[in-house]
């Protein structure tokens, strides 16, 4: 099991939003929702690999900056067209107000 | 036993009326018609970087696997050459014929013919695959392109070419770049971009002749200069594919002619994407025909959904995008409904222009900026749009305000 790794302190995400976290070359999205809960999945659309932070959070879905593919950043369903592969999501904990994702 | 669905054009559009069928739980047959060999594929890409790399390949928007998974029959490479409304069929180019329920024409548009002498095997224009192939291959360092039309096909191909190193000139009619649903001033930044990546862009400059010899091709602008190029393209514009319709007695308006619900005047006839015209909701039913890819696809979709009876209204916001060096354009809405701009500066000399009917509604949003900076202020903007929402414009204009804040209000 791979470790927890610190992505950012839990404020530095708004409410119903998205923030970008490059580690170990890889690039994740991590997410708070609406009811302050926070998400993580892989940073890249599977589309055509566009970084999801720079799209729009309206509850839990995340949408793709470029071309509109939705899911659901909670399970990582795809929600229609043009996306049709399911995003990855990672294991995240808040821990003395750092937010933590289990990378591997 | 049940004729099934018949979709007449294997774009974008009618890929994903076939998959959306599938989705929507419908078990009859299936059957995708197109004139290409291809599977279904995105367009966007054939005008952009996507085609710089070694070995461009297609962007399928659906697998073989995936069609006989679904149960769909593509049948390609051939066309449809005549509808009989009465006994429904339509009679296809191999000599065949398809019985149907339900028929979709989505036949997309093809670019516009420039109505000139002298154009020869050097000139030529962007539609599918194999013809981005072809460009593909002319555009090598040291070689001169000249594109006729600065739209955005011209553009993004102008971008693409001097990537690889060609000696790239547009040459524009209209007294600027992108005159069509492009604000100048986003257009002003898109010219700068092109001239700094060393594209000479001509504008004001009609064509006077066009001599391709086989070798070369010598255009000279009405001004008397002359462009000389080993290969031109001409991206003037699309043209819907109307012709199928027509023939078979169905209105065409600017594209075939069809209502809110994406039906022609025969109820078992339906158009959409690139080839129709429709009254357009958010903007009191002006009717309007769209190029777009998103357009395309919700279109296939909502028109899957009606030929098997929903009857759901289009509803949708026109978007666009372009990608040009790091710069991306996005449109939410048609910005000719506007009479006054709001604009928002973002980070990173991103910007927003916002129009706003004399009303105070908001009609349109235009933005650019590197990469994705203006992607989602411009799908808030749409939601707004599609809300008829009146926002206050110092609110729009104020980057404290976050966009979203005015959704709930």
């Amino acid at each position: 099991m791979s470790d927890w790794v610190e992505a950012c302190a839990a404020g530095d995400i708004d409410e119903e939003d998205v923030m970008r976290f490059d580690h170990a070359g890889r690039t994740f999205a991590i997410y708070r929702s609406p009811d302050d809960e926070y998400f993580a999945t892989d940073g890249l659309c599977t589309h055509e690999k566009v970084h999801l932070a720079d799209g729009l959070v309206m509850d839990d879905i995340i949408e793709c900056p470029k071309h509109n593919g939705r899911f659901n950043y909670k399970t990582g369903d795809a929600r229609g067209a043009p996306v049709c592969v399911n995003l990855k999501t990672y294991p995240v904990k808040v821990d003395a107000g750092k937010v933590l994702v289990q990378v591997g | 036993m049940t004729a099934g669905m018949v979709i007449i054009g294997a774009g974008e559009c009618g890929g994903r009326a076939a998959l959306a069928l599938r989705d929507l739980g419908y078990e009859g047959p299936v059957t995708l018609v197109g004139d290409e060999p291809h599977l279904p594929y995105e367009r966007p890409p054939l005008s952009k970087e996507a085609m710089t790399g070694e070995a461009p390949a297609i962007k399928a928007i659906a697998t073989d696997a995936l069609f006989a998974e679904r149960s769909i029959r593509h049948i390609h490479s051939v066309r449809a050459v005549a509808i009989d409304r009465a006994a429904h069929t339509v009679q296809l180019s191999d000599g065949s014929s398809l019985s149907y329920d339900k028929l979709l024409l989505a036949t997309g548009s093809v670019p516009r013919p420039l109505p000139m002498p002298g154009l020869g095997g050097r000139c030529v224009y962007l539609r599918t695959f194999n013809d981005a192939l072809a460009i593909r291959a002319h555009l090598s360092a040291g070689n001169r392109v000249a594109i006729i039309g600065g739209g955005f096909i011209g553009l993004e191909l102008a971008a693409a070419a001097r990537k690889l190193g060609a000696a790239v000139t547009v040459i524009e009619a209209q007294p600027r770049i992108l005159m069509r649903g492009v604000p100048a001033e986003i257009a002003e930044i898109i010219h700068k971009a092109h001239e700094a990546e060393g594209v000479a862009i001509r504008t004001g400059q009609g064509i006077a002749a066009i001599d391709d010899d086989g070798a070369e091709v010598g255009i000279t602008l009405a001004h008397g200069q002359k462009v000389i190029a080993d290969l031109v393209v001409i991206g003037i514009g699309a043209v819907p594919v109307t012709a199928l319709a027509a023939e078979a007695g169905l209105a065409i308006d600017n594209g075939i002619a069809v209502d809110q619900h994406l039906r022609t005047a025969d109820p078992d006839i339906f158009a959409a994407g690139d080839c129709c015209s429709f009254p357009l909701a958010v903007y009191g039913g002006r009717r309007v025909r769209l190029e777009a890819w998103r357009n395309a696809q919700e279109q296939g979709a909502l028109a899957a959904k009606n030929m098997l009876g929903a009857d759901e209204a289009h509803a949708a916001v026109p978007w666009f995008w372009s990608d040009q060096y790091g710069l991306t354009l996005q449109i939410a809405g048609l910005s000719d409904e506007g009479r006054s701009i709001v604009r928002r500066d973002l980070d990173d000399g991103a910007f927003i222009l916002f129009h706003l009917a004399e009303d105070g509604r908001l009609v349109a949003a235009s933005g650019i900026g590197p990469g994705n900076a203006v992607a989602r202020d411009i799908r808030l903007a749409e939601m707004l749009i599609a809300r008829r929402a009146k926002p206050a414009p110092e609110a729009l204009g104020s980057q404290a305000v976050k966009l979203k804040s005015l959704l709930a209000a």
